[in-house]
């Protein structure tokens, strides 16, 4: 399982970016191998349609989870019809490192 | 003679402006009013009129043959608006998103791309009197193509005779799409820093697109210094001022025109076109 965290920065302890769409990078955490890979978020800084953009990405990376604030509408509808599950997860002020625990831990809320 | 009338803030009075200036040259010519503020347009209030004829304005977007296509990406890839997003097992398509730009249909190496037509706004005509016609551009809900819906409108006008585009707020796409080929420029400001800052905004779109403009100054209580320095330093002639008064405001409030209820307004609003033609042939 490939799980995605956007976040501020490309390291495991950089803070979470509560905005799905516009953050500036995503951060992939690998299950299997327990690694942990990030790229830079190519929509951050796109005028619109930046939630379908973003979605893309994350198929284009093979992603199944998500794990994030929130997802707008067109996103929304992008990141389900590829088969990508959305986890609720408040990062204000967290890492990408607290947010991996939290998934790990279980019981995050699906969107 | 084609004379856009724009203002930058809204609410200055370019509707009030654009009407009575059709209205009072269609007592010697022939005359068409274009409602370019598509997103609301309301020029037809200060009209009875004829049943209108109303055509359905469209836009291209891409149909996906999802038999042909090999999921390849390219033209999510290549569509700078997210309008496209490729799945695992198909092509999703946000209608909103799209500028119809046609590029999805020409990177796709498959052929599964062929455009359709979407409604998006309408254009209704209507003939007020013998020399007076009103051409209204009317975007659908939700749509964001206004440059469309306003460039189909001009379109309907044709070129003959007097032409009057009435211009949305701002200094965005809509209104550059509205100015785009006019002879003149009407900018209608009013004396509040508001009217100010936005009046010197719009100016700025008109010079830049090679416009000649000129100003009236609406709603004047007299105090009408800021606005006439800024004229004078641009070197912008400032063609009316028109007074903030009970009666006019009376008038307009009703939906009624001050040149179709005052011979002095209509000859003003004449004397107006007359002024812009001059300025264009005199250019």
């Amino acid at each position: 399982m490939r799980i995605c965290i956007p976040a501020k920065g490309p390291e495991t302890g950089d803070f979470v970016d509560e905005r799905f769409g516009r953050a500036p990078y995503y951060l992939i955490y690998d299950t299997e191998t327990g690694k942990t890979e990030s790229f830079r978020n190519p929509a951050a800084e796109a005028m619109g349609g930046v939630g379908p953009r973003a979605a893309q990405a994350l198929l284009d990376h093979e992603v199944n989870v998500l794990v994030t604030a929130r997802v707008g509408g067109n996103a929304l509808g992008a990141l389900k019809a590829g088969g990508i599950s959305i986890l609720l997860y408040d990062g204000a002020g967290r890492t990408v490192s607290d947010a991996i625990a939290a998934y790990r831990h279980g019981g995050l809320a699906e969107q | 003679m084609k004379i856009t009338v724009a203002s930058g803030k809204g609410g200055t009075g370019k509707s009030m402006v654009a009407a009575n200036l059709a209205w009072s040259l269609s007592g010697s010519g022939q005359v068409t009013l274009v409602d370019c503020d598509v997103e609301e347009p309301n020029l037809h209030l200060f009209f009875a009129a004829d049943q209108p004829s109303v055509s359905t304005v469209t836009m291209q977007v891409p149909g996906v043959d999802q038999d042909r296509c090999t999921l390849c990406g390219e033209c999510a890839g290549f569509c700078a608006f997210g309008a496209l997003v490729v799945a695992k097992d198909r092509v999703l398509f946000f209608p909103a998103h799209c500028h119809s730009c046609g590029g999805c249909a020409i990177v796709c190496p498959a052929g599964a791309i062929t455009e359709t037509a979407r409604p998006i706004g309408t254009i209704t005509e209507q003939r007020i009197s013998p020399s007076l016609r009103l051409v209204t551009g009317t975007l659908n809900e939700g749509e964001v193509l206004a440059v469309k819906v306003i460039r189909e409108a001009k379109e309907t006008a044709g070129t003959g005779g007097w032409v009057i585009f009435d211009a949305s707020p701002g200094t965005s796409c809509p209104v550059v799409e509205t100015l785009e080929g006019s002879d003149f420029c009407l900018l209608v400001t009013e004396s509040t820093p508001f009217g100010l800052h936005d009046l010197a905004l719009a100016y700025d779109v008109a010079s830049q697109m090679g416009i000649p403009s000129g100003v009236i100054i609406n709603r004047s209580d007299g105090k009408d210094e800021a606005a006439h320095r800024f004229c004078d330093e641009k070197g912008i002639p400032v063609l009316a001022v028109i007074p903030f008064e009970r009666r006019i405001a009376e008038i307009q409030g009703s939906g009624d025109l001050i040149s179709r209820r005052d011979p002095f307004w209509k000859d003003r609003f004449c004397a107006i076109g007359r002024t812009c033609r001059s300025l264009v042939e005199g250019a």
